[in-house]
């Protein structure tokens, strides 16, 4: 394997796409058609302009869209080579990985025997330790990769940690500077002014009118935890290690796209039902409404949780009756988060749906629609052009409340232990994994801080930034 | 009587919107007697609101704010007052009755206790006392039973009864001036007649006065003794009645009085003011009305025009100036003819018996337990090129109507023969295609278009649902086209209808219907939400394209004088049933139903001699769910008799095209 280990090149890999994969690239194609629409159109373009402007509103989104990349880059999956067979062709690893893993390998790999607390060189619990002369001693072990750089790790820590920060604030400045000069540099070619003249304008807020100090304090700050994080987590485990060793700041990161897989394609998987079937109630009214309400009653009064629990079920058995179908572990966790999406999203429809049929009854009866029905437009056409562009607004506004809740809703199935499978890397199954740590004595808490830092910072910006679309969309509060 | 009770001067009232101070009172002084009418008169958006809000100090803060003047009641500056003293003021001392009686009482609260309420708080009265104040205030707005209504809520009540809670409340601070803000727009003339009258009154007996806020020059001769005119933020001339109808001075005021539709003006077009109301954001370096003035000389540019002293703000009236203007004629515009069409004998559309019944659901199963008769037997007959102007109050059934004719509803029984066909009983495709011939357009200008569509889309929609243009290239051209029609410039295609003012949205809602080739276009009220200037530019659009195009139009109206204007025929309804039909002049002047004959007499005129003997009617439009046996008018006929309490009348004929539902002219 050494000899051929040098032939393969890093881009010989085989691409391994899940299915999860395969519905978050058709979310990133429907949000990008939205985006280039939008564009084109003044009244989408007019909103997403004002939230814009609003300085918690650009932070928000900014935070946003860096946890968006962290999650798309952890959604190509791919298996590596492994070796050359003797005909030439390449034999790939079992396990796949994903382009967010190969970023971080040090993360990955540098796992412990058990237990260490943040920044920590040793172990969290006393062992017995044989020196070379035979001896045994009981002490706290020395980390295998935490801290193993130093030559007295116990001493030499501390300062260590201080350098490193000032090294990564130092790195951090000059790329935020490089960079927002780049970018004053690439406006006053485009708009052929001087250089200092955007940068005032970037200072005052008067270029484009967008809050550009927020935004270079929001990105800079991105940018230092980035370095800090390249300085700091390849050498030391920022977040301790949990049970079985592994880096808790890798598990949080990874814990990032299962946040967004569920909050995101149980929204995808939603919207067909609720928009179709609210509009059509609302627009035909008469049997094809009794019907949509009923289905709607009957399965908003069914405990969501007793449902979730027998899919989850169906699910395993499903997948121990076809074996072949699901190879590996990994594949084997992909459709069961699946199955949380579309079981979620079935149960969650139905606040939707219920708000478009009130919407279209209101709007079935406006001038506009009476008058296209003058001219004999048809009724598919009518619901396309008239009634799906004016709800709009509610679809996306709830679409980005909904976000968030769902996010906290993974966390608290998993704890109940009928959320994602227990081999997926998530928030909740951190949580979960955390609460037998709690009663530790000492207590182990940097599991469940580390989960709980970062499914704040998600749930709350994603909430902050709802407040803003809400209010930009909302045509009561437009002048 | 001559003692001033209010002074305002120099009154300002200003917004702060992101696109700057918008000046929505800039300037305003006027004073009213004690005991007397004055009428703030002036189109929507001249700030004759914001007045009577800042006198109340009610301004929606903190986006606006009192910038400055003074308001002197009885000697003292109220703008001074603290806000608990001037919650003193409110309602004692000057209280306010708003356009809309339906939202200003509280659902849910008896409407006894909403009056017992301001009685509690501004009279020494208690308990049993202030109860019987209560059912004083309720008979004295002419409120039957007041005992009984003490205990009802505002949905028990009709709009006009609201209106009169509405007074009732104001009088229980026994004010000592009342501002009414449009207190009968959202009336009908029957109502709105019994209002005004109650007001009138009311004045009489307690010796109020009354600052009434309107747009309708008709309210404003019945009513006012004093006038003031308002125009973008500023008063512009003050008059007594009898000298501002004989002789406005403003140019404003002049055009206001020439833009009214009425039977005199019949085959010409009404006098428009060009332009809009300049915004109010700008600072002003000469006269406001400068842009749409056609005395204007370079001086209405550069100066702005002081207040005279024979109360006009005109520089044509300032001695300084007036010479400069004797030399200079207006280029006034010759009232230009309009080519009126003469009715053809050609029928282009025939509606038989058409019956369009909503079914009422109640109980836990939704069993039909009775029907709405919206519309309820109706037949007419619409020539080619002719206009005929279905008219009654709102609530009786002639919208229901129109969009049943059209198919927009679905109809319960009769037919709808157009080309030899009833439409009632064509399949969907067959109505589709005739769907070309017959359209519409509507009331509100600002919700008849799909706001998030281009104006080109807008008016191309109907071309390609109706196949009449292929290529899109021959769209754009029909629209460009369509546009040029109506008096739009051709680069709106790329534009929102809220870039548009309601007039100019009305134009394009007729592109619209045009873009199909129409035979007839079913008008549902198309200008009474839109200002008098504005109302002629439309009435006069309208009146090209039919004798352009030989359209026929179906004209949907509770506004008098602009059937006398326009319409060749008219049609009365009265709860779901035509009462007379006839030529417009027949029915107009020699009415011979009671209903139409109390109608007419409720329309407020201008000219005083011309003034008849309103014929009140009592009290409301019944319930079109539960119609009175035999005529539906009886209950409120003075000359009902036995048999009109029996049976329906059956219809008289007086000549060859009018026609009477009633049973004084039965010639049995």
């Amino acid at each position: 394997m050494n000899i051929t280990s040098n032939t393969i090149a890093w881009w010989q890999v085989m691409p391994n796409v899940l299915w999860t994969d395969w519905l978050i690239y058709l979310l990133l194609i429907a949000v990008g058609v939205f985006v280039y629409h939008a564009r084109r159109h003044e009244h989408l373009r007019a909103p997403w302009r004002q939230i814009l402007r609003r300085r918690l509103a650009m932070s928000s989104c900014i935070i946003l869209l860096s946890f968006a990349t962290i999650g798309m880059l952890d959604s190509i999956h791919f298996r590596q080579a492994t070796d050359l067979r003797d005909d030439g062709s390449l034999r790939y690893s079992n396990e796949s990985v994903s382009l967010f893993d190969q970023l971080v390998l040090p993360l990955k790999n540098n796992t412990e025997k058990t237990y260490s607390a943040p920044f920590a060189t040793q172990l969290y619990s006393k062992e017995n330790i044989e020196a070379a002369d035979g001896s045994v001693s009981r002490d706290y072990p020395k980390l295998k990769y935490g801290g193993a750089h130093l030559d007295n790790a116990g001493r030499d820590a501390s300062k260590d940690i201080q350098n490193r920060i000032v090294t990564a604030t130092w790195h951090a400045a000059l790329a935020i500077v490089l960079l927002t000069l780049l970018f004053a540099i690439w406006q006053s070619m485009k708009n052929k002014t001087q250089l200092g003249c955007v940068l005032l304008k970037m200072w005052r807020g008067e270029q484009d009118g967008l809050p550009w100090k927020t935004v270079i304090t929001t990105l800079g700050s991105i940018i230092l935890l980035i370095f800090l994080s390249r300085e700091l987590a390849t050498v030391y485990h920022v977040f301790g290690t949990d049970k079985v060793g592994q880096d808790v700041f890798y598990l949080t990161l990874k814990s990032i796209r299962t946040g967004l897989v569920i909050g995101t394609l149980t929204t995808l998987i939603m919207l067909p039902f609720a928009i179709m079937l609210g509009i059509m109630a609302g627009y035909f009214r008469g049997w094809v409404d009794d019907l949509i309400q009923y289905i709607y009653t009957t399965l908003s009064s069914i405990p969501s949780v007793l449902l979730i629990v027998a899919a989850v079920l169906m699910i395993q058995v499903l997948i121990d009756n076809n074996p072949d179908a699901f190879t590996t572990l990994q594949q084997r966790a992909d459709v069961k988060l699946l199955a949380l999406c579309f079981i979620l999203g079935i149960t969650s429809w139905t606040g939707l749906c219920r708000l478009l049929r009130g919407e279209s009854l209101k709007l079935r009866e406006a001038d506009y629609i009476q008058a296209a029905q003058a001219f004999g437009v048809s009724n598919f056409k009518i619901i396309t052009r008239h009634i799906l562009p004016n709800v709009m607004h509610i679809v996306l506004i709830l679409v980005v409340l909904d976000f968030s809740g769902l996010v906290l809703a993974e966390a608290v199935l998993s704890y109940v232990g009928v959320g994602v499978d227990p081999s997926m890397i998530s928030w909740g199954n951190m949580i979960n994994g955390a609460r037998l740590e709690m009663a530790r004595e000492p207590v182990v808490w940097w599991s469940l801080m580390a989960a709980f830092i970062f499914m704040l910072l998600l749930v709350l910006t994603a909430n902050l930034f709802a407040d803003a679309v809400r209010d930009a969309f909302d045509p009561r509060l437009r002048n | 009587m001559n003692e001033n009770l209010i002074t305002i001067r120099n009154l300002k009232t200003w917004f702060d919107t992101p696109r700057g101070t918008l000046r929505a009172v800039d300037g305003v002084s006027f004073d009213i007697r004690k005991g007397e009418t004055f009428a703030l008169l002036g189109e929507s958006g001249c700030g004759k609101s914001i007045t009577a809000l800042s006198l109340m100090q009610l301004v929606p803060e903190p986006a606006g704010r009192i910038a400055g003047g003074s308001v002197h009641l009885d000697g003292d500056d109220i703008l001074q007052y603290s806000e608990a003293r001037m919650r003193d003021v409110r309602g004692s001392r000057i209280a306010m009755i708003f356009q809309e009686p339906q939202t200003s009482l509280n659902p849910v609260i008896s409407i006894g206790d909403q009056i017992r309420e301001t009685v509690l708080q501004h009279t020494s009265l208690k308990n049993d006392a202030a109860k019987q104040r209560v059912i004083e205030l309720l008979d004295s707005v002419g409120i039957p039973d007041p005992k009984r209504r003490y205990e009802e809520y505002p949905h028990q009540l009709s709009g006009g009864m609201k209106q009169r809670i509405m007074i009732a409340i104001a009088l229980a601070g026994e004010p000592d001036l009342l501002i009414a803000d449009e207190p009968t727009t959202a009336l009908d003339v029957t109502i709105q007649a019994q209002v005004l009258d109650l007001l009138k009154k009311i004045q009489a007996d307690t010796g109020m006065a009354i600052l009434l806020i309107t747009h309708d020059l008709g309210v404003v001769a019945g009513m006012a003794d004093r006038i003031g005119v308002m125009y973008a933020g500023q008063i512009i001339e003050q008059a007594d009645r009898e000298q501002f109808f004989k002789t406005p001075r403003h140019p404003y005021a002049e055009k206001l009085f020439a833009s009214l539709p009425g039977d005199m003006k019949r085959g010409q077009a009404l006098a428009v003011i060009k332009g809009n109301v300049p915004a109010l954001t700008q600072e002003f370096t000469g006269c406001r009305f400068v842009e749409r003035c056609d005395y204007a000389l370079p001086v209405c540019n550069d100066t702005v025009p002081d207040w005279l002293d024979s109360d006009v703000s005109c520089h044509r009236f300032d001695p300084n100036w007036q010479k400069l203007f004797a030399t200079q004629q207006a280029q006034q515009m010759q009232a230009e003819s309009i080519n009126r069409v003469e009715p053809a004998e050609e029928l282009l559309l025939e509606v038989n018996n058409l019956k369009v019944h909503f079914p009422v659901h109640t109980g836990l199963l939704r069993r039909v337990s009775g029907y709405v008769k919206a519309v309820d037997g109706v037949s007419l007959s619409i020539r080619k090129g002719h206009t005929l102007a279905l008219v009654g109050e709102s609530g009786c059934g002639k919208t229901t109507a129109g969009k049943g004719l059209l198919q927009l509803l679905p109809v319960t029984s009769g037919e709808v023969v157009y080309d030899g066909m009833d439409l009632c009983r064509q399949n969907a495709s067959t109505l589709r295609k005739l769907r070309s011939d017959l359209q519409i357009i509507f009331q509100d200008p600002y919700s008849s278009m799909n706001p998030r569509m281009l104006v080109g889309d807008i008016i191309a929609e109907g071309m390609i649902a109706q196949g009449i243009a292929k290529t899109k290239q021959q769209r754009n051209d029909m629209t460009a086209q369509l546009l040029q029609q109506v008096g739009l410039p051709v680069d709106s295609v790329n534009r929102y209808p809220h870039e548009f003012s309601g007039g100019q949205r009305q134009r394009i809602c007729i592109a619209r219907a045009l873009a199909v080739n129409p035979k007839l276009i079913v008008c549902d009220e198309p200008t009474s939400a839109l200002d008098v200037s504005v109302q002629a530019q439309i009435l006069n659009l309208l009146q090209k394209l039919q004798s352009e195009l030989q359209l026929s139009f179906l004209f949907i109206t509770h506004n008098i004088s602009v059937v006398e204007y326009l319409a060749h025929e008219v049609a009365v309804m009265y709860l779901g049933r035509i009462v007379e039909q006839g030529h417009v002049d027949e029915v107009l002047h020699s009415p011979k139903h009671p209903y139409t004959q109390a109608l007419l007499s409720a329309v407020p005129v201008i000219d005083p001699a011309t003034q008849q003997e309103i014929i009140h009617l009592e009290g409301d439009l019944p319930s079109p769910l539960n119609p009175p046996m035999g005529c539906h008018f009886h209950p409120r006929c003075t000359h009902a008799t036995q048999a009109c309490k029996d049976h329906y009348p059956q219809a008289v004929s007086f000549s060859g095209t009018h026609t009477v539902s009633c049973h004084l002219y039965a010639t049995s």
